[in-house]
């Protein structure tokens, strides 16, 4: 089974690496890009096939280390 | 006063902790590979600065996950002291024994200069010998030292007197909220801060002015 998971930084939470890419994307003349914040995309395999069981086990990885949730959220999706 | 250093795999300011705390404590630190179970019986555990696992995913974060925190943690709630400079801080904070996290460096660059630090708390075991208010020099080498915490968190931070050291006279280098350069955990027996003053405890060095936060903290009184 294959599952990807997004982690994305708080609302609030300052992203100067997102603010940066912002302003180069707007010196290559995208005038019209209003904000850009930067995250991580992880794709996990997983070797059972029991979607709910995978879904709680990818839940506690972002808990345990994929995330930190004083910082970041994450979405777990499975394919 | 018996102190023992972390040492996992990146580590590079592990021995210039160890001859801080060698110089000023008279005693030699033990040294304590992170893949042991247990660390040995100690007054103060150093997690030392350094690029752990070449700050993959999250700086501190894998370390954070290593098979001695476990113990590290315990150590921590039973009330020995314990001092996490620079990826020692950022790990602390990712394995939760500190509030808040340390992000990429608000200018994103990498920054190795000295600054300014004044002690804002003086009635801690890591800053007692200090003056309320000095101001001293202290290095810095880091890239992702911004520190934040949410708005509750600070507000608790900030209303338990947690913050020891904030960066002054305008040398904060890293945008860090409310200047914070050193933070404790509510009950004060473990300390975070990015500036090295292990590279500030002796003349070849330049100065000494990092020697008092050890005086402090191997103060056995």
């Amino acid at each position: 089974m294959k599952a990807r998971v997004i982690v994305t930084l708080k609302n609030g939470v300052l992203d100067p690496q997102g603010k940066a890419i912002e302003g180069a994307l707007g010196g290559l003349g995208f005038g019209d890009v209003g904000s850009v914040r930067q995250g991580k995309v992880f794709d996990v395999e997983l070797t059972g096939s029991d979607e709910a069981a995978a879904k709680a086990e990818l839940e506690q990885m972002c808990e345990k280390l994929l995330a930190n949730t004083v910082i970041e959220n994450y979405a777990i999706e499975i394919a | 006063m018996k102190t023992a250093v972390i040492v996992f795999p990146g580590s590079n300011r592990d021995r210039d902790m160890f001859h801080a705390l060698e110089l000023i404590s008279g005693t030699r630190p033990e040294s304590v590979w992170h893949t042991e179970a247990t660390l040995p019986d100690v007054d103060l555990v150093v997690v030392p600065g350094g690029f752990s696992y070449g700050d993959y995913l999250r700086s501190g974060a894998i370390a954070a996950r290593s098979p001695i925190l476990k113990d590290l943690v315990a150590k921590a709630n039973s009330g020995v002291s314990v001092l996490g400079v620079c990826n020692g801080f950022q790990i602390l904070t990712e394995a939760g024994l500190l509030p808040g996290a340390l992000m990429r460096n608000a200018g994103l660059t990498f920054v190795c200069r000295e600054v300014m630090m004044e002690t804002v708390n003086t009635a801690t075991r890591f800053s007692k010998k200090f003056e309320k208010g000095q101001v001293w020099r202290c290095p810095v080498a880091h890239h992702d030292g911004n520190y934040f915490a949410d708005a509750e968190t600070l507000k608790q931070v900030e209303d338990n007197g947690q913050v020891v050291f904030r960066y002054a006279n305008g040398t904060n280098p890293n945008g860090s909220i409310n200047d914070i350069a050193g933070v404790m955990n509510a009950k004060g027996n473990v300390l975070g801060m990015m500036p090295h003053p292990e590279n500030l405890v002796e003349p070849l060095h330049g100065g000494l002015d990092g020697r008092t936060l050890f005086e402090s903290v191997l103060d056995a009184a």
